[in-house]
């Protein structure tokens, strides 16, 4: 299949940046990030620039792939990562936007390649469980409901990926903070920190200039794991008590 | 009181207080109607002067008028300063925009917000002001005042456009302040969402008919 693709190029944060347009011979077999690979092959024995973009695992587990693919972060199918998005879901002749992430908070480091570490500086301020010795104890011994525990475990099926924030018309990274947030505030262990933790996070949410939540939904729709708005609905009920709270 | 100030100012506590005062104006558009509808009793306005007596002569309702402009301020002023902070943390525009992942209305608060501010300050120049600021007339007139300025189709026209922003505005509204308060779960969202879109409709909707229906029912 032949495609034409308008790949964003911007040679660092301060360059303005600009669509390029390139044709490749795909097969409808590739995942997206493999016809990417094709591309660069011929651009390098070509000797330009390859396209730069974030890869590592491939198979929709580790949130490195981040771009926006027709106006859509990962592209225009449900519930999937790029690097799981493969060419049968495009026509032979289609014409592909691509571009980075596109939020304050996401500064563009090369092409499709952003900078998530403001991410990364969020889990830092509390995406933890204070044990700091001993070893784990049974698991057995810590009774928690099963419907509590499918919850988290659903909150903490999100990869980091930052497609929310990239989704969001106010690069809000609220189904972010608030499926971290509800993935260890939920459970036992992580219920001991809760209000201190969902603090904490939140606050450097801000610092890192991401924006305000207008329950859009559109973080909800586009993101690969099928993180819910409802976490964000128990997140701010947690700020509220934590904002609210007194000490005694 | 820093951590108040603090918790008012966080991206979570402006969004409360456009919850709260939004949900606030949706109990007064409740009111608003319960009178305004009585326009359109045929008794040459006998209820609505009433209605209009009654809200007048009741000092609750006059310390609410005030707390109602207040909302009204607080809401706008704070729509406005998310406006900006989000556009701020927005990077800049995506060469294809996605229409399929959040309803059109969810994405243009802003825009319908300013369209119904600008209603708002027609609505004000018509009634609020000639009648309660310059005191040019009495409220036992205002009901002729109100048939008189609906024979004007540009009115006519400005108001129903005002109702349908109105309508889109709280489409997304009413659901969303429910959602930023935390009240978000399987037994009870169903409801507010379903009670969301029929209020939505049905209130924006009887208030355009007013100056619809009074605009053909009173020609010369």
């Amino acid at each position: 299949m032949k495609l034409t693709l308008k790949i964003w190029r911007q040679n660092g944060a301060n360059d303005k940046g600009h669509f390029k347009s390139y044709d490749v011979v795909a097969n409808e077999e590739m995942s997206f990030l493999e016809m990417l690979d094709v591309l660069n092959e011929e651009l390098i024995n070509r000797k330009e620039e390859p396209v730069v973009f974030d890869h590592d695992c491939r198979e929709g587990i580790c949130g490195a792939c981040s771009m926006v693919i027709n106006g859509k972060p990962h592209g225009p199918l449900r519930k999937t990562t790029t690097c799981q998005l493969h060419m049968r879901h495009f026509k032979d002749g289609d014409t592909i936007h691509v571009e980075p992430y596109r939020a304050k908070a996401f500064p563009v480091i090369k092409d499709l390649m952003v900078d998530r570490t403001a991410f990364d500086r969020v889990i830092q301020t509390g995406g933890y469980i204070s044990v700091n010795t001993g070893g784990a104890q049974d698991a057995n011994n810590i009774p928690i409901a099963q419907s509590i525990a499918e919850k988290s475990m659903d909150a903490a099926a999100c990869i980091g990926c930052g497609a929310c924030v990239a989704a969001c018309p106010n690069g809000a990274a609220m189904l972010f903070v608030s499926a971290k947030l509800n993935h260890l505030n939920l459970l036992p262990q992580g219920e001991v920190e809760k209000l201190e933790r969902t603090h904490k996070m939140i606050d450097r949410m801000e610092k890192e200039g991401f924006g305000a939540c207008s329950n859009i939904g559109a973080c909800e729709v586009e993101c690969p794991k099928d993180i819910q708005l409802i976490n964000i609905a128990r997140m701010n009920r947690w700020y509220f008590s934590s904002a609210f709270a007194g000490d005694q | 009181m820093s951590w108040l100030s603090n918790f008012l100012t966080s991206a979570i506590g402006r969004k409360l207080v456009m919850s709260l005062t939004g949900l606030f104006l949706i109990v007064f558009l409740l009111i608003h109607l319960t009178g305004n509808i009585m326009i359109l009793i045929p008794d040459e306005g006998a209820s609505f002067s009433g209605f209009v007596e009654a809200m007048e002569s009741n000092p609750v309702i006059k310390v609410m008028s005030i707390v109602l402009i207040l909302g009204f301020v607080i809401h706008i002023i704070q729509g406005i300063l998310l406006y900006f902070k989000n556009r701020h943390s927005k990077g800049g525009k995506y060469a294809v925009i996605a229409k399929d992942n959040a309803t059109w209305a969810s994405k243009n608060m802003a825009l319908l917000g300013t369209i119904i501010f600008l209603f708002l300050i027609i609505h004000f120049m018509d009634f609020f002001i000639p009648m309660k600021v310059l005191k040019e007339y009495g409220h036992h007139q205002l009901y002729h005042k109100v048939i008189a300025a609906f024979q004007n189709p540009v009115y006519v026209v400005l108001y129903v456009i005002g109702m349908i922003s109105l309508g889109f505005h709280l489409a997304h509204g009413f659901q969303s302040a429910f959602q930023t308060l935390g009240v978000n779960n399987e037994k009870y969202s169903p409801f507010i969402k379903k009670l969301g879109m029929l209020y939505s409709i049905i209130v924006p909707l009887l208030f355009a008919l007013i100056p619809v229906v009074v605009f053909l029912t009173h020609q010369k």
